[in-house]
């Protein structure tokens, strides 16, 4: 019985934290990107475009040092843009984790030459294997450390208007961002869901009953998304809305964005030649 | 099933950044054409469920959970077009502002999950479901092992992308540089959780929804059920295909490419390679510094010269250009599935007629 009963509040008290978890994430983000700092200061445009491009640098190097250097100038950008490195920690822990489990059969799986044998269990770790798993983690928190740098130090309603520098379709983004608004508030429902039936629960759930829980969440989430839907709708078209879609842009330039554009590219380009 | 960055390189995202961006238009412009001036709320609120429902951490039995991604909900309530930008956006603010996912990867994740997906979860729902009642049970049962096909085949499209990544991509000293799995380790890899886990959980997802929506709001159900109008039939399927049509001209005439590549691809070498030593090189490059054997291997020997094809390397003798060769064979090939495609389609439609007049009589 109190296995089941750890069971029943594991799962409704860990749904919950998972809703909670990324509520306060997104809150947190707009906190530390309206706030101070170097990044902060910089164009929402520049910052898109820099950051992308070490990203790409990033994946096209095939040196170590170049992508580990990489990693180095994105750490400095969010200590010196205040982005505590509580923050960035949980994410490396988790990028280190999943991709370090990943990676780990391919130090005794990738044919090479011999780095090391292991006498016991006849196994044999190759360079190329060593080479590989560097490879694929430092990638990963390179262009993990890189993304997050861009969005705690930029507000999320600024990085999608700078995505139409990216040549993307006013509509898309104008939805990007009705989507992200309305992501926190099902996600505020879904939460709000769970806490009430937590508040409502007395003895067990058996996994039937759990599994019957989350579908019917969902079954109301798409019903609610839909009816929501149509009150958006109307409220837009109350406020004129015609179908045509625009994006404000109150982006300007100054002689700062530009040597921080110069300063993006040139690393960038650095990087890339290097790596190459 | 989110692939991160790093994972893929960057020519295999843009490949499929590539392969991704005609569906969009196509589904863009078919979505828009159904909903006008509805799209925007629309699209929005149905993305922020597809993401909502990513989050749901789902009991299974045998006491492990599974995330769904809700592929088999948003087709079958959705659609498939509706369904691949839904589940698009979320994936691309899942990729931007909650790192799961890579930036350079929204394409390659984009592809797999949403429209491969979403195509896959569609047509299974309409296989099996066909004409059936709103309310019945066999929905129930379409929808999800709609969800199970879907998100398994996305997982095996995922698979492949990172198995070809060893092949493909290697430092000077034969390290992987990206994913370092070949094919056959990472399709079992990656299918043995998703056949066992990822695929029950959508499974139930799928199942589960729709048949809570027979019983509080069956109308959710009707656009996709093949008996009214939906989302597909709103708009012309000959205009709305056709930058498809553009898109496969556009790559039939860049065929010539081809022949910029060096050496055969992997697994498809001909007898003469085991006797041509850079062959053998090149051999042994991409089969992880493993020399072919010095013989002809006799089975490949006798089944080769069975059958002579007539265009074989893609060579029409009688052209001397190589690259108009190329692009005759590219024109080819693709009349002859467009030939059989529609002798496919002509024989199916002509079977259902001949169905709907033994019943209508």
């Amino acid at each position: 019985m109190s296995g089941s009963h750890v069971q029943r509040r594991g799962f409704v008290q860990s749904t919950i934290d998972t809703l909670y978890a990324a509520i306060s994430r997104v809150m947190y983000a707009e906190t530390l990107a309206r706030g101070e700092g170097l990044l902060q200061g910089i164009d929402p445009r520049v910052k898109l475009a820099g950051l992308l491009a070490w990203i790409l640098a990033a994946a096209l190097s095939s040196k170590l040092w170049v992508i580990a250097a990489l990693l180095a100038v994105a750490v400095s950008l969010a200590l010196f843009s205040r982005v505590p490195l509580s923050v960035l920690a949980p994410v490396w822990t988790s990028a280190l984790l999943f991709t370090g489990a990943i990676a780990i059969p391919a130090l005794f799986l990738t044919p090479g030459t011999t780095a090391l044998d292991m006498p016991n269990v006849g196994w044999r770790i190759t360079h190329q294997g060593l080479a590989s798993a560097a490879y694929l983690i430092t990638r990963v928190e390179t262009s993990g450390t890189i993304a997050l740098v861009l969005v705690f130090t930029t507000p999320w309603t600024h990085i999608l208007k700078s995505m139409r520098i990216l040549r993307v379709p006013v509509i898309i983004v104008v939805v990007l961002g009705m989507t992200l608004r309305y992501i926190l508030l099902l996600l505020e429902t879904a939460r709000e869901m769970f806490e009430s039936r937590k508040s409502r629960m007395v003895g067990t759930l058996t996994s039937r009953d759990q599994r019957r829980l989350a579908i019917h969440g969902g079954g109301v989430l798409i019903a609610k998304a839909f009816q929501l839907s149509g009150e958006v709708f109307l409220a837009m078209q109350a406020r004129g809305f015609r179908g045509e879609v625009y994006v404000l842009d109150e982006f300007s330039m100054t002689q700062r964005d530009w040597a921080a554009l110069s300063l993006f590219a040139m690393l960038a380009a650095g990087a890339a030649w290097a790596g190459r | 099933m989110h692939i991160p960055d790093g994972y893929l390189s960057p020519a295999t995202c843009a490949a499929l950044y590539g392969g991704a961006a005609p569906f969009w238009y196509v589904a863009l412009r078919r979505v828009r054409t159904a909903l006008h001036t509805r799209l925007v709320p629309r699209l929005s609120l149905l993305a922020a469920f597809c993401f909502v429902i990513m989050m749901f951490n789902l009991p299974l039995p045998g006491g492990t959970t599974g995330h769904a991604v809700g592929i088999g909900v948003a087709a079958v309530v959705l659609g498939p077009w509706a369904a691949m930008l839904a589940i698009s956006i979320a994936l691309t603010i899942q990729a931007l502002f909650f790192g799961d996912g890579g930036i350079t990867a929204i394409g390659a994740n984009c592809f797999n999950m949403a429209i491969v997906g979403s195509l896959i979860a569609y047509g299974v729902y309409r296989a099996i479901a066909r004409r059936a009642p709103l309310n019945s049970a066999r929905r129930v049962v379409a929808a999800g092992i709609a969800g199970y096909a879907g998100i398994n085949i996305a997982a095996l499209c995922a698979a492949i992308e990172f198995g070809i990544q060893p092949a493909l991509y290697r430092d000077a000293a034969g390290a992987p540089l990206y994913c370092p799995y070949p094919l056959h380790i990472a399709i079992p890899a990656m299918m043995i959780g998703h056949l066992t886990v990822a695929g029950i959980a959508e499974l139930f997802v799928s199942a589960g929804v729709v048949a809570f929506l027979q019983q509080s709001d069956p109308a959710m159900l009707r656009s996709t059920s093949g008996v009214a109008e939906n989302l597909q039939a709103a708009s012309s399927p000959a205009k709305a295909l056709r930058p498809l049509w553009l898109g496969l001209g556009t790559l039939m005439i860049l065929t010539p490419i081809g022949i910029l590549a060096g050496g055969a691809a992997w697994g498809e070498w001909v007898a003469s390679d085991y006797a041509n030593p850079a062959a053998r090189q090149q051999i042994a490059a991409s089969s992880f510094h493993q020399l072919p054997p010095a013989q002809v291997p006799k089975g490949l020997e006798r089944l080769s010269a069975v059958w002579t094809a007539p265009f074989a390397q893609y060579a029409p003798p009688y052209i001397k250009s190589r690259a108009f060769g190329y692009l005759l064979c590219a024109m080819f090939g693709v009349g002859l599935v467009m030939v059989g495609s529609f002798g496919a389609g002509w024989l199916l439609r002509s079977q259902e007629r001949a169905r709907e007049q033994a019943a209508g009589s």
